[in-house]
C-alpha cells in the first residue's frame, strides 16, 4: 500500500493510505497516512455500520487540506479484535461411518447454499468449489493419518488454497446459522478452529505436513499464527 | 497475545523499500475531485483471473458498479469474516456512492483498482511496471483523489 501511495502521487494522484501497521508506514515516507487500529481485515473499522465508516473516511479526506507532507494522523477510535468463538451451533452427528470433519460438512451445506444465495458470490472455489470440499476434507483426513502428502496429492502440494476453501465453506454457513449483527474479528476464525471438527482436522494434518517436511512456506501458511 | 499484535510485531521489524522523498500531489478541491478506491486486498469480479499464492504483481479493475467481489488475498493471517458480511469495511464503494450524492466529493470514479499485498519481498515489480500502469489508468479516467486500503 504504502508503495503504491508513492507510485499514484508521482502520477499526480493524491492519496490517503489507511494504514494498519504504524512503523510501516513511519519508515516509508508515505505523503498522507491514517493509521487506524483496526482489526486486519477491517481497514473501515466495522462491518455493516455506515455511520462508523463515514467517519473514517472523513477523517481521510481531511488529510487533503494539509499544505505538505508527510501527514501521519491517528484515528482517535480503535477497535480490538475478539477472540472468544462464533456462538454457532454445528450438524449433530449423523452418518457414523463417515470421518466427522466430512460428516459434518455435509451437515452445512444447507446453509452455506443459502449464504451464497443471499450474497450472490462465495469464497470458496480457490482450489476447490464447495462440492470439492467433501473431498479435500478426505485428503487432508489421510494426511492426518499419516500417509505422505505425494500419495495423496502427487508432486504439488495446494494446501493453501484447500484451507483457504473450507474455511471459507465453514465460515460463509457459520455466519448464515448465527444470523444477527456481523461477529467482531477472529471470532468466526476462531470457531472454525476451536471447535469444528474441519478444523481439527485440518490442523492435524498441519502437523503431519511439518513432520513429513512439507515446504514450510506452504504449511506456515495453511493457518494463521498462532494457531 | 492477539493474533493481530503478532502480525504487527512481525511486520514492524520486516525491511522496506527506503523512499528519499515524500511525493506530494495537490488535488483540487475536495468538492471537485474524482475519488478511486485502490485496495491491496486482492479483489476480483467472478470472471476475472485469481491472483496466485507467490508475489503477484498484477492488478484488477474493478468498475464503479462491480459488488460482491471475491477476496483474492491469500494470507490467512487477517480477518476475512467482516469482508464477506460487508464489503464496504474493505472496499468502501458504497460509502463513496453517498459521499458523491451529498456533494463531498465531485464524482466517483469509474475504475478502481485492486492489487494482492502477496507482493515480492522487494516490490520492485509494483513500483516500476505494474503500479505506474495502473496510476496511468486511473489519470486517464480523470482520478485526482485515491483512497488506499489494505486488509
Amino acid at each position: 500500500m504504502c508503495v503504491l501511495a508513492h507510485v499514484l502521487e508521482d502520477a499526480g494522484i493524491a492519496t490517503v493510505v489507511l494504514a494498519s501497521m504504524r512503523p510501516v508506514a513511519e519508515r516509508m515516507s508515505v505523503p498522507r497516512v491514517l493509521y487506524c487500529e483496526f482489526p486486519l481485515g477491517r481497514p473501515l473499522g466495522m462491518p455493516d455500520n455506515a455511520q462508523f465508516q463515514h467517519g473514517v473516511l472523513g477523517a481521510a479526506f481531511d488529510l487533503l487540506n494539509a499544505p505538505s507532507g508527510p501527514v501521519l494522523v491517528d484515528y482517535p477510535e480503535v477497535v480490538e479484535a475478539v477472540e472468544m468463538p462464533l456462538a454457532c451451533a454445528l450438524p449433530p452427528r449423523y452418518d457414523p461411518d463417515i470421518a466427522p470433519s466430512i460428516d459434518e460438512a455435509q451437515g452445512l451445506r444447507a446453509a452455506y447454499d443459502r449464504a451464497v444465495a443471499r450474497r450472490g458470490a462465495t469464497e470458496v472455489g480457490r482450489a476447490v468449489d464447495a462440492d470439492g470440499v467433501i473431498e479435500a476434507l478426505a485428503d487432508l483426513e489421510r494426511v492426518a493419518a499419516g500417509e505422505h502428502w505425494k500419495e495423496v496429492y502427487g508432486p504439488r502440494l495446494d494446501t493453501i488454497a484447500i484451507a483457504h476453501d473450507i474455511r471459507a465453506y465453514y465460515q460463509e454457513a457459520a455466519l448464515e446459522l448465527a444470523g444477527g449483527p456481523p461477529p467482531g474479528a477472529r471470532q468466526a476464525e476462531a470457531w472454525f478452529y476451536e471447535e469444528t471438527e474441519a478444523g481439527k482436522t485440518l490442523a492435524a494434518a498441519r502437523d503431519a505436513l511439518t513432520e513429513q517436511e512439507a515446504p514450510s512456506g506452504i504449511t506456515f501458511y495453511m493457518q494463521p499464527v498462532g494457531r | 497475545m492477539s493474533s493481530d499484535q503478532v502480525m504487527r510485531d512481525m511486520m514492524a521489524n520486516l525491511p522496506v523499500p527506503e523512499f528519499e522523498s515524500t511525493p506530494w500531489a495537490s488535488p483540487p478541491p475536495l468538492s471537485e475531485a474524482t475519488v478511486a478506491l485502490v485496495t491491496s486486498a486482492g479483489l476480483h469480479r467472478a470472471d476475472q483471473e485469481r491472483f496466485e499464492g507467490r508475489g503477484d504483481i498484477s492488478y484488477r479493475m474493478l468498475d464503479r458498479g462491480d459488488r460482491e467481489l471475491i477476496l483474492g488475498h491469500w494470507s490467512s493471517n487477517f480477518d476475512r469474516a467482516a469482508y464477506v458480511s460487508d464489503h464496504n469495511v474493505v472496499y468502501p464503494i458504497d460509502r463513496l456512492e453517498e459521499r458523491a450524492a451529498d456533494g463531498t466529493i465531485g464524482a466517483v470514479a469509474p475504475r478502481h483498482v485492486a492489487f494482492a499485498g502477496n507482493q515480492p519481498d522487494t516490490v520492485s515489480e509494483v513500483r516500476l511496471d505494474t503500479g505506474p500502469a495502473a496510476a496511468a489508468e486511473l489519470r486517464a479516467d480523470g482520478v485526482d483523489v485515491a483512497i488506499l486500503t489494505p486488509v
